[in-house]
């Protein structure tokens, strides 16, 4: 049996296993509280989302997210055990409590958010899927790919989206599906597909790994929505509040201007707004079995959602993926936070 | 008095129920009644307890997914499928995958293995050299190291579709595989086919003839050329005959790919190859065994008698190595049916890749697809397992 096989069946076995799994499982944060860490699963290898760096620390967005999860609970955002997981080890992972959340470019989609026994906390990124191709097949748009093969990753939304345009279009394809990322590069890189497709940031991510990104181009169309966000088990809605509000504070400190670099400053403001977040009016941490300064431990830890998005994604990283969309709703994006009221 | 008798009584019973309990015969079967009511206790108690733990984590249980719409592609069906087709559909695509690359697999390992095994015996210093380099390079790096290495070496030394090698007849072979014309069959084509099957069964009863007549008499009969003639010549007369009643689609580039015709896709001939040469490195050293375990007098006698060395192998020492040689190679064969699973690794959409691997992330239920993933590989080795079996009593040594 493959080793994957092997995680895999050990992981249902897991789910098949005891009592004392599903009891670990109502109380989440109880047993995070008492482990003394959050165990995170990420990607194995996407940079700007979750990628070991090369002094080997855990680097990206869905990282971050993790670490700001854990600066709410202990003021200390080092205290992740961070678990890779696949495309196709991640839900069971998550089902039988390998991982408390898994924060790694997972699609929001209706079957997960119900038979799965998942729950998506929030869109941490909104994204669609796109196409890349070598700048020597001289193709401008999608519409051009008819009869082309097509590298893609198995177990994802990509396989079905693919499927599904391609008939929309009235267009074949020849896929040829991978369970890694990097085997994927590998392939496509030695010319073994005409087309990579994955969500468009994954696009721009696995790009800067390539011997040379600049002979590969992303077309211009987007096939499908991807709202990507952290993803807990059903029935916990304790710990789905923490994660959830954990997410919307990072968008709250960015819509009231609170950063790492002035939180010591905004402590004092006389903003009520500012207070609340803040928690030096009201007892808004304890209501979700947190600290009142809550807030105050994540902006110090990992900045706010601006901070966290232009270190590890936007144009000035290697990534150079425009805000768009993922702006604020007061600025014509679809970031939006409830109050802290 | 009478009390005591009555306590007497009473003893004498009780010790009758004990030294009943204890008598072997008694024992064995408490004993195995008492494990059995264990073990189904220990299921029932799994079964239940999973059953209400995916209840309580609201995840779907059962069967049901079977006959929902799959909606994503698979690059190499064996049976019709699209991606409008169902779930328990890419099962039976999937199964058929692991059992091709397996059968081609078994075949291609045997034929190398026993020729590795025979070399590495040879008297010649070098041919038992290479042999032995092989044996050990193959059996001692692991498996899944050997495919990407062929995976990637079958994929860079080979060009774009665009720049094709042709290998004439209308077959090319570039990095997206090996594209060959696919035959089409015409009317009269089932008669060139039914002249096959007759030559085919003509040549075993011509066989079957030859053999009895030379226990019988002695004498010989050319029985290959006869076969050769009824199998091939026959066949080809009779497509001559009828105007060859047989056309081919014949693939041509058409954007980015070849069209048409049939393809070997890289994956397949990668996981093929790896499979092979691995395997093949641990038959090669049974087939050793076996035949240094055939006695040295057995040869000095094939020897006195006048055999060649190749009659010798073929007519005395393979014959008796078999004995010692099929137990072992069957488990090889399982091994290669089970290593078939590291497919997923190199994109060969095998059971474990699309079943195990596309169904259960899209399904999410894991139990149910990792259950019946098992019980696949557990049946195929059981058929496996059942066939070396009658095959191993097939060679047992008749005693006269």
């Amino acid at each position: 049996m493959t080793w994957k096989l092997k995680t895999t069946a050990i992981a249902a076995v897991a789910l098949i296993g005891t009592t004392g799994t599903a009891f670990a499982q109502a109380k989440t944060l109880d047993a995070v509280k008492a482990r003394g860490s959050v165990n995170c699963g990420v990607g194995p290898g996407t940079p700007g989302f979750s990628a070991p760096d090369d002094k080997g620390n855990w680097t990206g967005i869905d990282v971050d997210f993790c670490r700001a999860l854990a600066a709410a609970l202990f003021n200390d955002p080092k205290k992740v055990t961070f678990k890779a997981l696949t495309a196709k080890e991640r839900f069971t992972a998550l089902q039988s409590g390998e991982v408390d959340l898994l924060s790694r470019t997972t699609t929001w989609t209706m079957s997960r958010d119900s038979s799965m026994g998942l729950t998506f906390a929030g869109v941490t990124f909104y994204d669609g899927q796109g196409f890349m191709v070598n700048k020597k097949l001289n193709v401008k748009s999608a519409k051009q790919l008819n009869g082309a093969s097509v590298c893609v990753q198995t177990g994802t939304t990509t396989e079905l989206n693919l499927a599904d345009y391609f008939r929309a279009n009235k267009m074949t394809y020849k896929p040829v599906v991978f369970e890694k990322a990097d085997e994927l590069n590998s392939a496509y890189e030695a010319g073994r597909c005409d087309i990579y497709t994955t969500d468009a940031s994954g696009l721009y991510a696995q790009r800067i790994k390539f011997k040379a990104p600049g002979d590969h181009i992303i077309l211009p169309e987007i096939i499908s929505k991807e709202p990507l966000g952290p993803v807990v088990r059903q029935g916990d809605s304790q710990w789905f509040t923490v994660v959830k509000w954990v997410y919307f504070a990072l968008l709250n400190a960015e819509e009231l201007g609170v950063n790492s670099k002035n939180v010591a400053e905004q402590v004092k403001s006389a903003n009520p707004e500012i207070k609340r977040l803040l928690g030096t009016e009201g007892e808004f941490g304890k209501g979700i079995g947190l600290e009142n300064d809550w807030v105050v431990r994540i902006v110090k830890g990992v900045g706010n959602y601006a901070e966290m998005y232009e270190r590890n994604v936007g144009p000035n990283s290697p990534l150079k993926i425009e805000r768009g969309v993922n702006k604020l709703w007061n600025q014509g994006g679809l970031q939006y936070a409830p109050p802290i009221r | 008095m009478a009390v005591i008798q009555e306590q007497r009584g009473q003893q004498a019973s009780s010790n009758g129920l004990l030294s009943y309990l204890y008598r072997p015969e008694v024992r064995q079967v408490v004993w195995q009644v008492l494990l059995l009511i264990g073990l189904i206790a220990l299921f029932w108690m799994v079964i239940s307890n999973t059953r209400a733990n995916l209840a309580k984590q609201n995840i779907a249980s059962g069967l049901g997914f079977w006959d929902r719409t799959a909606g994503f592609d698979i690059s190499q069906t064996l049976i019709e499928y699209t991606n409008t087709s169902s779930y328990g559909r890419v099962f039976w695509v999937g199964l058929w995958n692991t059992v091709l690359v397996s059968v081609i697999g078994i075949f291609f390992a045997t034929i190398l293995g026993f020729v590795m095994g025979i070399a590495r015996l040879s008297s010649n210093w070098l041919i038992a050299r290479l042999a032995t380099v092989y044996v050990e390079i193959v059996r001692n790096i692991p498996l899944l190291l050997q495919l990407f290495i062929w995976y990637f070496a079958v994929l860079k030394s080979l060009p774009g579709p665009r720049d094709s090698h042709s290998l004439g007849f209308g077959t090319f072979l570039n990095v997206r595989g090996l594209y060959m014309p696919s035959p089409i069959p015409e009317a009269g084509f089932g008669v060139v086919l039914a002249t096959l099957a007759f030559g085919i069964i003509s040549a075993i009863a011509t066989y079957m003839w030859a053999r009895r007549r030379q226990m019988l008499t002695g004498q010989r009969f050319p029985v290959l050329w006869t076969s050769l003639g009824l199998i091939v010549l026959l066949p080809l007369l009779a497509y001559l005959a009828l105007g060859r009643p047989l056309s081919f689609d014949y693939p041509a580039m058409k954007g980015f790919n070849f069209e048409g015709g049939l393809v070997i896709q890289p994956e397949f001939i990668a996981l093929l190859v790896g499979l092979v040469f691995y395997t093949g490195g641990f038959i090669a050293e049974i087939v050793r065994a076996g035949i240094a375990g055939v006695p040295k007098g057995q040869k000095e006698a094939a020897r006195a008698i006048g055999l060649s060395s190749g009659q010798m192998l073929r007519l005395v020492v393979v014959p008796q190595a078999m004995r010692i040689i099929i137990p072992p190679l069957t488990s090889q064969f399982l091994n290669l049916t089970k290593n078939s699973s590291l497919a997923v690794a190199i994109a060969y959409p095998d059971l474990v890749s699309v079943f195990a691997g596309t169904v259960l992330n899209q399904t999410g239920q894991a139990v149910e697809v990792i259950l019946i993933t098992m019980a696949v590989y557990l049946t195929l080795s059981l058929l496996t397992s059942a066939f070396m079996n009658w095959f191993n009593a097939r060679m047992k040594l008749v005693e006269r």
